[in-house]
């Protein structure tokens, strides 16, 4: 039996290291056709075996198995590459391997044409940050101040909205989560810009084009601002502020399952503290006062789907007097009282692997109580003669509601097609009491129903279009539209791309010069032509761009029974310029800053113009440098801005009796502004942490620089006065505190 | 028949510690575990995370393969974005890490729910993807990683690897910031402490760190 054991195991044995031995070896080089590539898990598939290429792209490994097996290779921003191969045991597989570039959000080239982005997501058009617009100081935390930093706006400071590229604030839509927003702001004042409605803090993604936009959005000859709204919070938590101007109060809580979430937000705004240390032009008999409040809930449909609710309720009150430039030792008074309440619906879901669908719809209802009039030195109202148009009551109360349906397709790779509609209604009506009771109501109904296309369509990583078209229809001409947009990238090495947009955008004209007896009004219309640069690294961005713009059937206004209305579509206008933008956060250290500069070649047609002329709001040069530091043995951060706009023309328009004409003309002296901003954080990183602080000291135009934004007229022409801010300086003094949370973005939600 | 017991005993109580684990499974996982402590470099660890990432895809159902691909993912990315000005943003460089990272430990976290470990390498992440940023991305991971600390640490309060993060934290922050270096000696003298009493479930289950808290307390000296 031994001498059979000892065969049985040399057998054994035999078998053994032949086993160990049978190795095939798999060798070669992994490259994306031109260079090696790093890093590659080269993989036989459903074992443990492979290697990963070095850093001359080569791999090597040996494996046991036998028969025929899949070779894969994979690597970040590359396709997944296989093969089969047949192992026999022995010998040496040399394999080369070439990765195709995989066409990914990351790294394909970005249609970023007319488009500035504010958003965490790392693309090429995000060149600001959510928390970039709360920390420029001369934003005073509110969304369009921080966009007027960018180029392309104005700085325009007697009345809101964001004017762009030579256009009107009326040419800009704001739309949140898809559908159009009809009051943004709050109501306003005369010569005073007025704030928008909505914390910064609500939104997460900000798209600000300046032109040639997507042919998802439409009504708007100039500019589109696209807020997304936030998702579900952290954690749940309670807030609380206190400053110059008011208290704020919120809760937000966060369901167990992290599926859900509600909250709700109250704020009193009352600026007599302010007023007090900080005199105003204006002569308040009842200093603004707002409440606002709002409500939200956001749940989680499924693993992509979200659906989201925001309401907002708003009341506020003002009434002042200014010296009227109309008959001395007189006052101006004005007063205004407004009630707005917002709800904004959205759903979006993914329908099945290749479908998204998004819905949503939006329901505004505004009412604005306007009282106008003249008083005394004793401010007795007074009727003057020939000045009884100053003395008027006007109501304005509007119902509107937009609806929006989207459909997405994804195409090969990350090429996609969206197609929808979109309805917007409006009902507004007003009701104009002259000074001796006699009453002009007015209502307008309107709706705009709209039918779009669009497909981005990625050729290769370094090549995309975006091809749109837009069909409008609307009731108010009875005129219907079809607005083409196309937009071209190109990228030309891994951190510079050139952008190309061209496209045809249709406005109705606005209700506020209808209705009118002229018929057959036409849509508004712009073409856009767009050129760019851009050049992104982590640290820097450059962005060049140059544009044409051309305006055809502009409104032309006419005095009929004392209002000015629309009688025909014969203005026209154009404006060219070029743009350039630079963020650096590394040349300087610790220094996070950037710079913008527009130059702005405008002439325009419309309204009242006699002829074709740059408009008051539009100035020629135009630029901002915004810095922020954080000096971190303070714990305190530096936020200061300068904006800079060169003088913009004034004029004096009036009527002959037949014509309208140019009584007088000039230019105001140069725009300058220099911010600055304190932020105290005293909580930062003190852990476990309950309550977290914020303290905010912030000066706009802390050198106390006369602003003139303009001129106004008496109504008789002979006497004109500068445009001039209700104050040179203004000083916002704040604390805020946040419960039950550490270093949350909650906190800074009540920043401002 | 001795022999035979003690033997088949003896592979009985393999069978029963290692779970359903292959033999092939277990071997393969404990030659690539030896290697992580003598590995410094990005591409050393991203060499590691693919060997991990081809176990747990041949396996499929195995976290710890999962769980180890990712925390290499997480130190390659971590090596990757070191040095040079801590504040400035290089998400570029380290994200790609923790995208995979991430993409890893979900599955572990699949096969293995409310793990102190999975937790721990999900803390690494979140403290990760800060470092690509720090100026804009503190609000939102610097919660998150805490989150993911504080978890591990109710789920398995002794477990040593929760001390070493919390350490390494107040070790390199600074002052202002929270970062306590004395503080920090504490947590690595806990973690030590409780290296002295914890027993890893196998031989392949995490057991790192040990070399870390040496490294950490030798600074003092």
């Amino acid at each position: 039996m031994r001498p059979i054991a000892k065969t049985l195991f040399f057998i054994l044995f035999l078998a053994i290291t032949n086993l160990l031995s049978a190795q095939t070896t798999i060798t070669g080089k992994v490259t994306d056709k031109k260079n090696p590539l790093i890093g590659v898990s080269i993989t036989l598939k459903d074992t443990y075996d492979g290697a990963t290429s070095d850093s001359s792209g080569k791999f090597s490994f040996k494996t046991s198995e036998k028969g025929e097996f899949i070779l894969t290779a994979t690597s970040v921003g590359y396709r997944h590459f296989e093969q089969t191969i047949k192992l026999e045991g022995k010998g040496i597989l040399t394999i080369d391997i070439v990765l195709k570039e995989e066409v990914t959000e990351l790294s394909a080239v970005v249609l970023s044409a007319g488009t500035f982005e504010a958003s965490d997501r790392k693309r090429a058009a995000a060149v600001l940050n959510p928390i970039d617009i709360v920390t420029t100081a001369s934003a005073e935390g509110d969304l369009t101040g921080a966009l007027k930093t960018l180029p392309g706006a104005q700085q325009v400071g007697e009345s809101e909205g964001l004017f762009v590229r030579g256009g009107t604030a009326a040419e800009t839509k704001i739309f949140i989560d898809g559908t159009l927003v009809n009051n943004f702001f709050h109501s306003n004042s005369p010569n005073i810009a007025s704030r928008g409605r909505f914390s910064p803090f609500l939104f997460k993604g900000t798209v600000f084009s300046t032109g040639g936009y997507s042919a998802l959005y439409g009504q708007a000859l100039s500019s589109a601002l696209i807020l997304e709204s936030i998702d579900l919070p952290d954690r749940t938590s309670a807030s609380l502020g206190v400053s110059i101007i008011g208290v704020n109060g919120g809760y937000q809580a966060l369901s167990k399952n992290k599926k859900s979430s509600w909250g709700g937000a109250y704020s009193y705004t009352n600026l007599a503290p302010a007023f007090a240390i900080i005199k105003q032009k204006q002569d308040y008999s009842e200093i603004p006062v707002f409440h606002d409040g709002d409500i939200n809930f956001r749940i989680k449909t499924s693993a992509t789907g979200m659906l989201k609710y925001y309401g907002y309720f708003s009341k506020s009150n003002l009434d002042f007097t200014e010296k009227s430039i109309d008959s001395l030792g007189y006052l101006d008074r004005f007063g205004v009282s407004n009630f707005n309440t917002f709800h904004n619906l959205s759903w979006k879901e993914k329908l099945g692997k290749r479908w998204k669908m998004y819905a949503g719809i939006s329901y505004t209802f505004n009412q604005d109580d306007i009282k106008a009039g003249m008083k005394d030195a004793n401010k007795n109202e007074v009727i003057l003669s020939g000045l009884e148009f100053k003395t008027f009551d006007l109501d304005l109360t509007s119902n509107y509601f937009n609806g929006k349906l989207i459909f997405e397709r994804r195409l090969k790779g990350i090429s996609v097609i969206r197609f929808g509609g979109e309805y917007n209604y409006s009902d507004e009506k007003s009701d104009y009491t002259i000074y001796n009771g006699q009453k002009f109501p007015a209502r307008l109904k309107a709706n705009v129903k709209s039918v779009f296309a669009e497909s981005d369509i990625y050729i290769t990583n370094n090549l995309a279009a975006k091809i749109g078209t837009r069909l409008e229809q609307s009731s108010l001409i009875d005129k219907t539209n079809i607005a083409p947009r196309f937009s071209l990238a190109y990228k030309l090495s891994k951190q510079a791309q050139a952008s190309l947009a061209y496209g045809v955008f249709y406005q109705t004209p606005e209700s506020r010069y209808l209705p009118t007896a002229a018929s057959n009004l036409v849509f508004m219309k712009a073409t856009h032509y767009i050129a760019q640069y851009m050049k992104v690294t982590s640290v820097r961005t450059f962005r060049a761009e140059i544009f044409y713009k051309k305006y055809d059937n502009l409104i032309k206004t006419g005095l009929v029974s004392g209002r000015d209305l629309a009688i025909n579509n014969n203005g026209f206008g154009d404006a060219k310029g070029f743009e350039f933008f630079w963020r650096d956060k590394k040349t300087i250290k610790n220094v996070d800053f950037w710079i913008s500069y527009s130059f702005l070649d405008t002439k325009r047609d419309f309204m009242n113009f006699p002829y074709a002329t740059t408009p008051n709001f539009a100035a020629k040069h135009t630029a901002s440098i915004v810095m922020k530091k954080f000096v971190q043995a303070w714990k305190m951060q530096f936020n200061g801005a300068y904006n800079y706009a060169s003088s913009r023309p004034y004029y004096n328009i009036r009527f002959d009796g037949s014509k309208y004409y140019f009584a007088d003309m000039g230019k105001v002296q140069d725009y300058h502004n220099f911010s600055v901003a304190f932020n105290y954080l005293p909580s930062i990183g003190k852990e476990n942490a309950k309550n977290f602080s914020v303290y905010v000291l912030s000066i706009s135009n802390a050198f106390g620089i006369k602003q003139v934004y303009g001129y106004e007229y008496s109504y008789n022409g002979l006497r004109k006065e500068q445009i001039v801010p209700p104050s040179r300086i203004f000083v916002y003094i704040g604390a805020f505190f946040s419960f039950g949370i550490d270093r949350s973005q909650q906190t800074v939600d009540r920043l401002f | 028949m001795k022999k035979t017991i003690f033997i088949l005993s003896a592979i009985l109580v393999a069978n029963i510690s290692f779970g359903q684990m292959p033999d092939k499974f277990v071997k393969a996982m404990e030659s690539k575990i030896a290697l992580i402590d003598s590995t410094h470099t990005a591409e050393g660890y991203t060499d590691l995370a693919n060997a991990f990432e081809r176990i747990a895809d041949a396996e499929k159902n195995q976290w710890l393969a999962y769980y180890y691909a990712a925390y290499c993912n997480a130190s390659a990315g971590t090596i990757a974005g070191a040095g040079g000005d801590m504040m400035a943003a290089k998400a570029d460089k380290t994200d790609p890490y923790a995208d995979k990272a991430d993409k890893q430990i979900k599955k572990a976290e699949e096969l293995a729910k409310n793990n102190s470990e999975i937790f721990i390498v999900k803390k690494m992440i979140a403290t990760l993807r800060m470092l690509g940023d720090p100026m804009n991305r503190y609000m939102t991971y610097g919660p998150e990683a805490q989150a993911m600390l504080d978890e591990a640490k109710k789920l398995n309060p002794d477990n040593p690897r929760v001390y070493i993060l919390e350490g390494q934290d107040k070790f390199y922050t600074p002052e202002q910031f929270g970062g306590n270096k004395e503080e920090a000696k504490v947590l690595f003298e806990k973690a030590q402490k409780l290296y002295d009493t914890f027993k890893p479930e196998t031989s392949i289950h995490p057991n790192w760190g040990k070399s870390q808290v040496a490294y950490f307390l030798s600074q003092y000296k």
